[in-house]
């Protein structure tokens, strides 16, 4: 438990954050240089006790928390899992994070935990079931969401939604925010062959609470086109921090998150990819 | 052994260990270090976690069960079977219980 | 059978097509795009039974680790969204699986890293002082009954694992002794604590676990190992930290 009840933090700053790794512990409360939140995965904080939660418990108390859940299965055609949504209320009733966040996505199927964030076709019936999981979430953890455009490697033939208009329409419906990867706009339209720009200058950024920037893999398919896979391995490449600045620019400053979950590097490399947000920051700010 | 006896031997038992550990305790420096792991090792028993990326690693499903002759099993000094001779890496079922 | 049955099937069953409806910007079926997710999923999860067994993957080699745990994963996909326990039914998967049948002390050892990860993810606790035993009378500290730790577990072997383990996890650890082992984890702060009983301690450790009273568990202990030393036992589980309550009845 937190010393006060009161939320600390009760929003993200318009500043850059970083995702959580244990290995960077000491260096972010020595040295956090221009990180100003964490983000950590909803999952790996839902143990009984121990080291994960006496660290969260520390950082909690110096930096805003964003927490983002990868296992609600929000897409899935089957109903949420009720333990799954007890253990995320329970969370986020002790944490009281700034932020809380999913996919959409799907990711348990039959009660088997897949752990990828699985693709949905975008139709009237798909619309209708997300909206649904997302306001039996919003009931149970009594808070808002935000909800995050995935990385697409293939379509389905049976979607008739434009992506941008289905965030855009549960948003509507559901209150929930929209969390905005701009990697996944790029790696996206990269695979479909479509306009980045367009798809940014279409979403609604006013529902934005939070931005994510990561770097990705490249591999082509079995045509030879360019297939781009969300790897969060590598840094952020210039194409996606041109995208970026862009979508700052348009709608203004907003929370940014670096996501860098493969290979991790050490804590100065990781404080340099974020330090890069800032003064695009800092200009939507003046 | 007498039940006063035993009961005098068991206080004895206990008052070497409460004092045992004391000793231990004063002898270490005490870190209060929340988050950091033991110095020199990693955090293997963390285990696993969630990840919300993807991979461009891509699944062999190869086949191979030669290989486990690679592994660590392979130089590893097994217990010696009841006859003396020592098992490299096939270790036979010992003939006993669990241990006490 | 509905799209993300199919779906999950396909994910699951290389041997198997993409699923139907699925295509590329071309319009045309998508085969490299739908492995993507086949790869996430794969990998993912063999990439987390890696993390969570180091020591059998040692044992029997990375390759080897690597393509049994898709069959593993296959057989067994996660049940739950929390993958720091991703692996339960390894213990049983290795007692059956062919390919390692020679090396029978498998299952031991997985139980044992199984153990560790719970340990470290266990609830804390407040033991109680050490000093609360000694100042109870011997007579009622005899019929006392013990509660311990969430984070303790004892492991009980008819194979060395904490030899095994130390030689896979420890720079310079010695060869694994040749009798088997009962350990004893224990969670001081946050670190697990890996403790190998002394004769008659697994036993003791054991019966207090099972409610059995301090007593009680000293003479199924004695009756055992007639020299069972109570002060070195007691000494493990001040040092883990282990005891949280003494109850009287």
């Amino acid at each position: 438990m937190l010393d006060s009840n009161a939320p600390r933090f009760e929003r993200l700053p318009n500043a850059p954050g970083v995702g959580y790794k244990p290995q960077h512990f000491s260096d972010i409360l020595e040295n956090p240089g221009p990180v100003a939140w964490l983000e950590i995965h909803a999952e790996n904080y839902m143990g009984d006790g121990g080291r994960p939660l006496a660290q969260l418990r520390i950082l909690a108390e110096r930096f805003a928390i964003s927490v983002h859940g990868v296992g609600l299965s929000i897409g899935g055609e089957g109903p949420l899992d009720p333990d799954h949504l007890a253990r995320l209320k329970h969370l986020l009733g002790w944490l009281q994070p700034a932020s809380f966040s999913e996919h959409l996505a799907w990711s348990t199927h039959d009660s088997h935990f897949l752990n990828d964030l699985l693709p949905l076709p975008y139709n009237a019936a798909t619309l209708a079931r997300v909206c649904d999981h997302i306001d039996r979430v919003q009931e149970v953890v009594g808070r808002r969401m935000l909800l995050e455009n995935p990385s697409n490697y293939l379509a389905f033939a049976e979607s008739d939604m434009a992506e941008v208009d289905f965030l855009a329409e549960i948003a509507r419906r559901t209150g929930c925010g929209l969390l905005f990867d701009v990697n996944n706009v790029f790696v996206s339209a990269t695979n479909q062959q479509t306009d980045p720009l367009g798809y940014i200058d279409a979403f609604p950024l006013d529902r934005v609470g939070e931005i994510h920037l990561g770097g990705h893999d490249e591999d082509m398919d079995e045509t030879g086109a360019p297939l781009l896979i969300d790897s969060h391995g590598k840094p952020v490449v210039d194409p996606v921090w041109a995208l970026y600045r862009h979508t700052i620019e348009t709608g203004g400053a907003k929370p940014t998150l670096i996501e860098w979950d493969n290979d991790v590097p050490d804590w100065p490399v990781l404080m340099a990819e974020a330090q890069r947000a800032a003064p695009i920051l800092q200009a939507a700010l003046a | 052994m007498s039940t006063t006896i035993k009961t005098l031997a068991v206080a004895g038992a206990v008052a070497a260990a409460v004092l045992g550990h004391a000793t231990t305790v004063s002898a270490q420096a005490k870190e209060k270090c929340f988050g950091v792991s033991l110095a020199g090792k990693n955090d293997c028993a963390a285990g696993p976690g969630t990840t919300c990326a993807g991979t461009s690693k891509v699944d062999y499903q190869g086949n191979a069960w030669s290989l486990v002759d690679a592994g660590t099993c392979a130089t590893m000094e097994l217990p010696a079977m009841a006859d003396g001779t020592a098992r490299m890496g096939s270790l036979e079922a010992l003939e006993r219980d669990i241990p006490s | 059978m509905g799209g993300q049955t199919a779906f999950t099937r396909a994910l699951l069953d290389p041997a198997l097509a993409a699923p139907e409806g699925l295509v590329n910007p071309d319009g045309a079926p998508a085969t490299k795009r739908f492995d993507v997710y086949r790869n996430n999923v794969a990998v993912s999860l063999i990439e987390a039974l890696e993390t969570g067994f180091p020591v059998i993957c040692k044992l029997v080699g990375e390759a080897f680790f690597k393509a049994m745990a898709g069959i593993y994963l296959r057989r067994f996909p996660p049940t739950s969204q929390l993958m720091m326990f991703y692996g339960q039914d390894m213990p049983a998967f290795l007692t059956g699986f062919e390919p390692v049948q020679h090396l029978q002390y498998l299952p031991d050892v997985a139980r044992l890293e199984l153990a560790l990860r719970a340990c470290y993810h266990a609830a804390d606790a407040t033991p109680i002082a050490p000093e609360t035993l000694q100042d109870m009378p011997a007579d009622r500290l005899m019929a006392a009954r013990f509660e311990f730790a969430p984070a303790m577990a004892l492991i009980r072997s008819r194979w060395p694992v904490h030899g095994i383990w130390r030689m896979n996890m420890e720079d310079g650890a010695p060869q694994p002794g040749n009798a088997g082992e009962n350990v004893l984890l224990t969670r001081p702060e946050y670190d697990p604590q890996l403790t190998t009983l002394a004769p008659g301690g697994g036993t003791f450790v054991a019966a207090l676990m099972n409610g059995k009273a301090f007593g009680e568990s000293l003479d199924a202990a004695t009756a055992q190992v007639p020299d069972f030393d109570l002060t070195a036992t007691l000494g493990v589980l001040f040092a883990g930290a282990a005891i949280t309550r003494l109850n009287e009845d």
